[in-house]
C-alpha cells in the first residue's frame, strides 16, 4: 500500500553529496569556527615568522667597568658597529649581568700592558658569542696579527631558515587539529544533540554518513592548506623543493590519519566534556613531542622510538623532508607506513566501537 | 493485510542497581490506517516502547512485528517504509529548511518533493530560513515533515506537541489529521489526554510499562459508567460520611474523594444535580465550588491507577 501515490517521486537524491553538503555548510556559516580553522595558522606563521625572523647577528651589549684606562676601551669597542659598549660602576654592572641586560662585562687592569678580565654566565649563548667577539676585537686593537687568510661570504638560501623549519610543522598542526576537531567534536555533537539518533532511525546507509564526514573534512583541507602555503610564500618566501603532488599526497594522507583519530577518540563520547578531554589526551603529546616548533631530535634518545611511532612526528618529518629538502616519496616509505597504519587502525576500530546513540 | 504493528509480551530492562523494567509485558495490535495512541503519564515505558518499535532499542523480550517485517532481519526495508519523529532531536541550527528537508529525502528511496512536503506542514514561507530561527511549533512542523518526506506507510511520533503553546498544539494536530487521512497509519504517544481524545481512533492507556487500558476514547469514557463529570469543594468536613448518600443517588456510577474534593460520574446531571444539592442541604454542608463537564481519557486514568496524568510517577 503506497500512500498518496500521485505526489510521490523516485527522483534520485545523492545521499553522500546531501550529508557533505550539509557539513560544509554547517561549517562556514559559523564564522568563529572558520577564524580558528583558517585565521590561527595564519597568526601563527607571522609571530612566530616574526620573532623568529633572521637578523643580521644582534647587537652585543658590553658593560665596561670605569676605571682610568676604561675609555679607551669602550672607544675602541665602539669603532665596531655590532658592540654596544657602556660604562658603568661595578654595582650596575653585577645587576646588569643578573637581570640579563648585559651580555658580558669588560674589567679593565691597572698594568701596563693591556689586561682585561671577563665575567658573563657561560650558560647563555649570547654571552659566550659576546666573550669570542669582545676578546677578538680587544686582541686586535692590542696588535694581534691573524696568521690565515679567512673570506666571509653570507648564506641565506630560503630553505634553511627558522621559518622553512616552521610552515611544515605548522602544516602538520593543523591537520591534526582539524581532524581531530573537525571530524571527533562534530561527531559528539551529534550526537548529544540527538541527530545521530534521528539519522539511524532513517534507512541512511552508515557509509555514505561516515563517508560525507570524511568528504566534507578533505574539502575543509584545500583552502586551509592552500592559505597557509601560499601565505608563507608571499610574506616569508618559502618555498617547496619537493614536487607538489608529493606534498598534496602527504597532506591528503595526514587528513586521512586524524580523521580517523577524530572519529576514534568520538566513537563513545557522550559529552563535549569527555571528548574534549581525549582530544587533548590525544594531542598533547603531539604537540610536544612531534617536532612542530623545534625538531623532536632534541629529545632524548630513549624516548625516541616513542616519539618516532607518533603520527604527527611522522608526517612533520615526511613533509620537511619533501618541501625542505626536496625528498621523493619513495624516500619516506617508512613513515608512509606509519601514517597508514595508525589510518587503517583507528578507523577499524572506531567502526568497532561507534556508538550511534 | 497484516497489521501495521503487532508486539507481544514485549519487556525491556535496563540493567543497574536495582535493574529497571521499563516495559513489562506489553502487548499491542495497531491496524493499518489507524491513529493509534499510546497515552500515559512520564516514566510510563512510553519512549521505551515506540523505540523499540523504531528499531532503535532492542527488547529484552517479546516479539515485534511492523508492518509484517521484523527488525533484525529487514531493516533497511522498515526504515524505508516508517517515517519517525524523535522526542527531541535538535537538526542543525546553520542549515535552510529545504536544506535540511532535501538532506532527509535523500536517505529514502521515493518521496515527495522536499518543497511539497513543506507546504503539507505549512512551512513554505520558511523554505529558506535557518532551523534555529524557528519557533518551537515551527521546529516542531519541521520535526513531522522530515518524518513524512520519505512518503512512510507508518508514521511514529513520540510526543509531537509536548511543551508547545496550544495554537501550535492545534495547528500540529491539524497536520497530523491530514497526514492520517492520506491512508498512513500513525502511532503517537503523548501525555495529554486531549491530544489522544481527538487525534486518536484507538488508544492505550500506559502504566507501569503494561497497557492497562485500550479502546477508541468514547468506548474508554462510556467504561466509566458515565460520560459526565460532577466536582465538588465543600466549605466544611461533613458531620457524617456523604459517600454512601451520594452512591446512592440515581444516575451516579462512581464516587472519589480526594481531600475536599468530590468528584462523581454521572450519565444524566439535570437528574443528579437538584438532588445532590438537597443531600448537602440536609446535611448543612457549605458548597464552595462546583462544576460539571464532559468526562475525559484523564478520567479513566486516575480511576484506573489511582493518580492524575501529570502527578509524578510512583516508583513501584
Amino acid at each position: 500500500m503506497k500512500a498518496n501515490p500521485q505526489a510521490v517521486n523516485q527522483q534520485r537524491y545523492w545521499a553522500l553529496g546531501e550529508l557533505t553538503l550539509a557539513r560544509l555548510r554547517e561549517f562556514y556559516r559559523e564564522p568563529e569556527a572558520v577564524f580558528w580553522v583558517y585565521g590561527f595558522p595564519i597568526l601563527l606563521v607571522v609571530g612566530l615568522g616574526i620573532a623568529f625572523r633572521n637578523q643580521p647577528v644582534e647587537h652585543i651589549k658590553v658593560d665596561v667597568v670605569a676605571s682610568p684606562k676604561a675609555q679607551s676601551v669602550v672607544e675602541a669597542l665602539a669603532k665596531q658597529e655590532r658592540f654596544e659598549p657602556e660604562l658603568v660602576s661595578p654595582d650596575e654592572a653585577r645587576m646588569h649581568l643578573r637581570t640579563g641586560r648585559t651580555a658580558l662585562v669588560v674589567e679593565v687592569g691597572e698594568s701596563q700592558t693591556p689586561s682585561y678580565q671577563y665575567q658573563f654566565d657561560p650558560t647563555r649563548p649570547e654571552s659566550v658569542l659576546a666573550e669570542a667577539a669582545v676578546d677578538d676585537a680587544l686582541q686586535r686593537a692590542a696588535g694581534r696579527q691573524d696568521v690565515a687568510e679567512v673570506k666571509v661570504e653570507d648564506f641565506n638560501e630560503p630553505g634553511g631558515r627558522y621559518i622553512d623549519f616552521l610552515v611544515p610543522g605548522l602544516l602538520g598542526m593543523s591537520l591534526m587539529g582539524g581532524g581531530l576537531w573537525g571530524v571527533g567534536f562534530v561527531t559528539v555533537d551529534m550526537r548529544i544533540r540527538k541527530l545521530l539518533k534521528r539519522f539511524l532511525a532513517t534507512p541512511m546507509r552508515k557509509t555514505d554518513f561516515l563517508g560525507g564526514v570524511m568528504l566534507s573534512r578533505l574539502l575543509f583541507l584545500v583552502p586551509e592548506v592552500l592559505v597557509l602555503l601560499v601565505f608563507a610564500r608571499l610574506a616569508f618566501g618559502v618555498v617547496i623543493y619537493g614536487s607538489l603532488a608529493a606534498v598534496a599526497f602527504l597532506i591528503l594522507l595526514g587528513a586521512v590519519t586524524f580523521a580517523g583519530l577524530g572519529l576514534l577518540v568520538a566513537s563513545r563520547a557522550k559529552t563535549l566534556e569527555a571528548v574534549s578531554g581525549l582530544m587533548n589526551l590525544v594531542m598533547l603529546p603531539m604537540w610536544l613531542l612531534s617536532g612542530i616548533f623545534f625538531s623532536s631530535d632534541r629529545f632524548p634518545q630513549a624516548a625516541q622510538p616513542f616519539i618516532k611511532l607518533l603520527p604527527l612526528t611522522a608526517l612533520n618529518n615526511s613533509l620537511r623532508a619533501v618541501m625542505q629538502e626536496g625528498a621523493s616519496l619513495a624516500s619516506q616509505l617508512p613513515e608512509i607506513g606509519l601514517l597508514s597504519g595508525w589510518a587503517i587502525v583507528t578507523f577499524v576500530l572506531a567502526l568497532k566501537l561507534f556508538r550511534w546513540v | 493485510m497484516t497489521l501495521a504493528i503487532r508486539c507481544q509480551d514485549l519487556v525491556k530492562r535496563y540493567d543497574g542497581r536495582p535493574p529497571v523494567e521499563a516495559v513489562r509485558g506489553l502487548n499491542l495490535e495497531v491496524e493499518r490506517g489507524e491513529c493509534f495512541g499510546l497515552l500515559g503519564p512520564n516514566g510510563a515505558g512510553k519512549t521505551t516502547t515506540i523505540e523499540i518499535l523504531e528499531g532503535l532499542l532492542t527488547p529484552t523480550s517479546g516479539e515485534v512485528e511492523v508492518l509484517g517485517l521484523r527488525w533484525g532481519k529487514a531493516d533497511n526495508e522498515i526504515r524505508q517504509r516508517i517515517g519517525i519523529s524523535l522526542q527531541e532531536t535538535r537538526l542543525s541550527e546553520k542549515l535552510t529548511v529545504l536544506e535540511t528537508l532535501r538532506l532527509f529525502r535523500s536517505f529514502y528511496r521515493e518521496g515527495p518533493d522536499p518543497r511539497e512536503c513543506l507546504a503539507k506542514v505549512s512551512l513554505e514561507e520558511k523554505a529558506d530560513a535557518r532551523v534555529g530561527k524557528l519557533s518551537g511549533g515551527q521546529k516542531q512542523r519541521l520535526a513531522v515533515a522530515c518524518a513524512i518526506v520519505g512518503n512512510p506507510e507508518l508514521l511514529f511520533l513520540d510526543e509531537p506537541t509536548t511543551g508547545l503553546d496550544p495554537g501550535s498544539r492545534r495547528q500540529l494536530w491539524d497536520i497530523i489529521r491530514e497526514v492520517r487521512s492520506a491512508g498512513r497509519t500513525i502511532l503517537l504517544t503523548t501525555h495529554y489526554m486531549d491530544e489522544a481524545e481527538r487525534l486518536c481512533d484507538r488508544v492505550a492507556i500506559v502504566d507501569h510499562g503494561q497497557v492497562i487500558a485500550l479502546g477508541t476514547p468514547r468506548e474508554l469514557i462510556a467504561s466509566l459508567g458515565g460520560e459526565h463529570v460532577i466536582e465538588f469543594t465543600l466549605a466544611c468536613a461533613p458531620a457524617e460520611a456523604i459517600d454512601a448518600a451520594l452512591a446512592a443517588l440515581p444516575s451516579v456510577s462512581e464516587v472519589r474523594q480526594e481531600d475536599d474534593h468530590w468528584s462523581l460520574s454521572v450519565a444524566e446531571p439535570h437528574i443528579v444535580l437538584p438532588l445532590l444539592m438537597e443531600t448537602l442541604r440536609e446535611r448543612h454542608c457549605e458548597l464552595t465550588s462546583l462544576t460539571t463537564r464532559h468526562a475525559s481519557l484523564e478520567d479513566v486514568f486516575v480511576k484506573l491507577a489511582g493518580r492524575h496524568l501529570d502527578d509524578e510517577p510512583v516508583n513501584a
